[in-house]
């Protein structure tokens, strides 16, 4: 332990504490910017600055650690001074659009200059020029980074891309795609993870709300909205409601709100996912060298990307069925088009996933088979509907409850927790186990595969009817990566792998509401894990609306219709 | 006195000649005491680092663990960036073997293995000469165990930081790390790290075979020893000399710099390099000494000494640096990127005579924060030679600026 005192109080702390998380152990608030911890050491933005007794110089919190006998003080006037002066310098180069900004009001700049009482900057204004193509599913505004170099090493360190760089020197220095190259040839997920960790506006998601108003307010259009599992979890966040008015049921009042049409589920395709992919892998399992195994899941278009990207050997190993949101796309514009008795051409289809790789996904011809237009017409993250929600004016707390609409709409708790990692692989076991056992099992039995590891994978081997499973859970493209090399060098085998790009899975994807500084992917996990448990149904192959689905249109999973309609040839499909 | 440019240059690779004139002596001696007797050797010699930070070497060598089973390392600064100097060339040029034998015995006293000397790109020519100097003492048995390996710089002023440098020499981009850990703890590739200038290497020798007695009677007891200084600008002869510490500036000026060009008035003199502070012509008795400069607002930094004239313009001088400054800042810390530029640009206004007093204030709180928030050497060295320069010649500054007032932009 060491003996320090912050600002004349006295404090004990265990050696190699820095001097940020003591205080913060104490109570002592020191604003910081560039810091996240573990990912972004990088004491690079200076504002963390605090007055050593001692020291000639002024040292960042952050990036200081304390020693025995060390007076500190966090609030003294050269500290604060100086402070102030680099957050005027930040602010100096930063395109203060505040009121047009989407991170207004959640944005650590904005927070620290208030914070600093900073209502003038004595240097003249100079903005970099934004140069970005904003057709890409991410956006970057030169112009509002303030090279934190968060993105960087978000991308480096968790998704190990390294699809940004720090290119040039001193004031000419900017975050660029690394080599200098051009974004749509960067080896990019799109994962959003980036977007997520940038405590400014310089990086976010393609603003595609204005779409779907034009069609809600398009007579021809018929509107069906789905909503992706994650997104029940982090909704309320965007209007900063408490848990008991962030319900499930109160999240479909206020999507209707907005004037779509019909408010459908995503679980109702996640169940149906189960069905497809599961008994996919029960073929792929029972013929042994008929098919490459291990087969991975599919339903992450961010974890496709990177296989296709960085591992294109493994693409024959990917499960053919298509992802939850283009399953449901296809049956909107078929099967729901019939019971309604429309043109599937009337069909607009949005979904609302906490993705940002979705936007580009709902874009590939080859997961679009319908035959009216796009399967998904458009995506929205979490984010861009907490947007819309507010832009309509509704006070949305006091909505009574709405159930979802019917048939489309139903889902299980083995659909809900998809939104977590190992979700996927657990409710795919529940079914698995069904299918290979002709009952049920204990709908908890394979709760070893939730949770996130930080690094690494979680593996098991599970024995279902004398037949042998082995299973690995990732989440994080970066713990991909050792997966897959471990496999690779043979360390390991496997039967069924599920990856999630974002780390923690959906829960903590790159679409939803961000908190600068907190990984709420666990917190937002935990809350599905709850739905799960409430639902009356807990197992996929139970979900009525898949069952009748498959009787009056599909027939069976793997049939011809369902390849048709609800696979795709992962090999054609190429980046 | 020559401690160190002793040889001649046509001799410089002529090993049996270095070694008449007692050359690997040190080193022979060195080996047959334990290391950290060694260290004990230089520590009472009173060596500074002659780098510009002027850091006790043999402190800065003990702070490496001994009898540990980890690799270290050593490395040779050979980076040299600071505009104008060149001392650290001319010592290769002249005496290699001084600065192989004082890496080996810096190696020796560290129980290092492989040492590496980080060669400033724009001296490639260098390298042939020092590989050969390396060949030589191989070939004549020196080096026993110690691989010297040689690694061209970046090409950026900045890299010849040592946690830069030794991030260069890792292969990554060459920023500085922000620091602790230190290099004699965590350095190149996480081991115990030595980083020394070519100079403070080429003392060594001395040391070891003359004795830390023999070394700390010459010059000053502060910084004993001689300096290699750089003289540049108004003098009849500019050039690289070997100076004992202790001597005048006055005298460097007039004996070796033979006088003010054209027999002007001399108006003001920095010393240190860019990194250096002024003097005024009324100052120049200050002995060429670390603590003396210091104290006279300037800093002996590297040894670089310009001498400027009557004729001189200080604002231009002042904008000169500034410019150095901005081009040289990696911008990776906030405020010495944004501090430089700014800087710049304010310097640049008065130049053009359009800042006001305003302008001048904001420049001193900018100067201040990178002073004390800067993350490296760079960036707080910004400081001294603006600050010096500006209140040593205030009426010059003055001169140029408008004299309404107005704020800055106000944002909302
Ligand atoms: C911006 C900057 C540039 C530097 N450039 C050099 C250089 O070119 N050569 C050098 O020997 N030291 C340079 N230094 C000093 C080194 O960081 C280091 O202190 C020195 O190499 C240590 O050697 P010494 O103890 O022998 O002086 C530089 C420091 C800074 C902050
Ligand atoms: S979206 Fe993901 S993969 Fe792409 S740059 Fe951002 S963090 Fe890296
Ligand atoms: S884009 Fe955002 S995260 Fe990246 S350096 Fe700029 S401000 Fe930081
Ligand atoms: S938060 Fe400490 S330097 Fe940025």
């Amino acid at each position: 332990m060491v003996s320090l005192t912050i600002n004349h109080q006295s404090l004990q702390v265990p050696e190699g504490t820095t001097i940020l998380e003591a205080a913060k152990s104490a109570g002592i608030v020191i604003p910081t910017l560039c810091y996240l911890k573990e990912l972004n050491e990088v004491a690079a933005c200076r504002v963390c600055m605090v007055e050593i007794e001692g020291s000639n110089r002024l040292m960042p919190a952050c990036d200081t650690v304390a020693q025995e006998g060390m007076v500190v003080f966090t609030n003294s006037r050269r500290a604060r001074e100086a402070r102030k002066i680099n957050t005027q310098l930040l602010l100096s180069r930063h395109d203060c659009q505040c009121p047009t900004c989407v991170r207004s009001g959640n944005c650590s700049l904005q927070d620290l200059a208030h914070d600093l009482n900073i209502i003038e900057v004595p240097f003249e204004k100079q903005i970099p020029k934004n140069t970005w193509n904003m057709d890409h599913p991410l956006n970057r505004y030169a112009s509002k980074c303030i090279r934190c170099l968060r993105c960087i090493n978000v991308c480096e360190k968790v998704q190990s891309l390294g699809v940004w760089a720090l290119n040039g020197t001193g004031e000419y220095n900017k975050i660029e795609v690394k080599d200098g190259a051009d974004f749509s040839a960067a080896h990019c997920a799109l994962c959003g993870q980036c977007i997520t960790h940038c405590p400014v506006g310089a990086l976010v998601e393609r603003d595609d709300t204005q779409q779907l108003l034009d069609a809600i307010d398009d007579p021809d259009k018929i509107t069906v909205m789905q909503v992706a599992p994650a997104v029940r979890a982090a909704w309320g966040d965007t209007l900063g409601f408490t848990k008991e008015q962030a319900t499930v049921k109160r999240m479909v009042a206020a999507f209707r709100a907005l004037g779509v049409d019909y408010v459908f589920d995503t679980n109702f395709s996640a169940d149906l996912t189960i069905m497809e992919e599961g008994s996919e892998f029960i073929e792929r399992m029972t013929h042994p060298g008929e098919y490459p195994m291990p087969m991975f899941t599919s339903c992450c278009p961010g974890w496709v990307r990177f296989a296709k990207l960085e591992y294109p050997e493994l693409v024959p190993h990917l499960s053919t069925a298509k992802s939850p949101q283009q399953m449901f796309g296809a049956v909107a514009k078929t099967y729901y088009a019939q019971l309604l008795g429309v043109d599937p051409e009337r069909i607009f289809c949005v979904s609302v996933m906490p993705c940002t790789a979705k936007k580009y996904e709902c874009s590939v011809p080859e997961v679009n088979d319908a035959g009216a237009g796009r399967d998904v017409d458009m995506v929205l993250t979490t984010r861009e509907i907490g947007r819309l929600l507010r832009s309509v004016h509704v006070d949305i707390a006091s909505l009574p409850e709405e159930e979802f609409d019917q048939p489309l709409g139903i889902g299980t708790g083995a659909a809900v927790i998809f939104g977590a990692t190992g979700g996927v692989m657990e409710a795919a076991l529940r079914s698995a186990y069904y299918l290979i056992t002709g009952k049920n099992p204990d709908a908890d039995a394979f709760q070893a595969v939730r949770g996130q590891e930080v690094k690494g994978w979680k593996a098991k081997t599970l024995e279902i009817n004398g037949i042998t499973v082995r299973i690995a859970v990732a989440s994080g493209l970066g713990n991909a990566r050792r997966l897959i090399e471990a496999l690779k060098r043979g360390e390991v085998q496997y039967d069924f792998i599920e990856i999630m790009a974002c780390p923690g899975g959906c829960a903590g994807g790159g679409g939803q509401p961000i908190q600068d500084g907190c990984e709420l992917a666990g917190e937002r996990g935990e809350k599905l894990y709850v739905l799960d448990k409430e639902l009356p149904l807990r197992f996929s192959h139970e979900n009525p609306a898949v069952l009748k689905l498959y009787e009056d249109f599909m027939e069976k999973p793997l049939s011809h219709k369902a390849h048709q309609l609800l696979h795709t040839d992962q090999t054609k499909w190429r980046l | 006195m020559n401690i160190l440019l002793d040889g001649r240059p046509e001799e410089a690779l002529r090993i049996h000649a270095y070694m008449l004139r007692g050359g690997y002596q040190g080193l022979k001696r060195a080996r047959q005491t334990p290391p950290q007797q060694v260290i004990e050797e230089i520590k009472s010699s009173g060596l500074r680092g002659r780098g510009g930070a002027g850091f006790p070497t043999g402190l800065k060598l003990s702070f490496i663990p001994q009898q540990e089973d980890t690799p270290r390392y050593i490395i040779c600064n050979l980076d040299e960036g600071e505009p104008g100097t060149y001392k650290d060339r001319t010592l290769c040029e002249h005496v290699p073997h001084k600065l192989v034998e004082g890496l080996a015995i810096c190696a020796y006293a560290i129980q290092a293995t492989q040492a590496f000397i980080y060669c400033r790109a724009e001296y490639p020519y260098l390298v042939d000469v020092l590989k050969q100097a390396i060949n030589q003492a191989k070939q004549e048995n020196l080096l026993e165990n110690l691989d010297i390996e040689l690694r061209m710089g970046a090409g950026a002023y900045v890299c010849g930081e040592e946690s830069a440098l030794i991030e260069s020499i890792e292969g990554h981009r060459g920023n500085p790390r922000f620091k602790p850990p230190y290099p004699a703890g965590q350095g190149l590739w996480q081991q115990p790290t030595v980083v020394l200038n070519v100079e403070t290497l080429c003392n060594v020798p001395f040391i070891l075979r003359e004795g830390a007695d023999a070394f700390s009677s010459v010059g000053t007891p502060d910084y004993p020893g001689t300096k290699l200084i750089t003289l540049n600008g108004d003098v009849e002869h500019r050039g690289c000399f070997e100076v004992t510490t202790g001597t005048p500036i006055k005298e460097i000026i007039e004996t070796v710099g033979g006088g003010v060009r054209q027999g002007r008035a001399l108006k003001a003199i920095q010393v240190g390099g860019s990194s250096g502070g002024f003097l005024k012509a009324s100052q120049i008795d200050t002995p060429l000494d670390f603590a003396a400069l210091q104290k006279a607002g300037g800093s002996l930094g590297s040894g670089a000494i310009l001498v400027l004239d009557e004729t001189r313009d200080m604002v231009d001088l002042c904008f000169n640096i500034a410019d150095f400054y901005r081009k040289e800042s990696c911008g990776k810390c906030l405020p010495c990127r944004e501090g430089c530029y700014r800087g710049w640009q304010i310097i640049r206004k008065i130049q053009q005579h359009q800042a006001n007093q305003q302008d001048v204030e904001n420049l001193f709180l900018l100067l201040d924060v990178m002073k004390e928030t800067a993350l490296c050497g760079l960036g707080q060295s910004f400081y001294l030679p603006i600050q010096s320069c500006i209140t040593l010649f205030e009426e010059e500054f003055q001169a140029k600026l408008r004299t309404e007032v107005g704020g800055g932009e106000r944002i909302s």
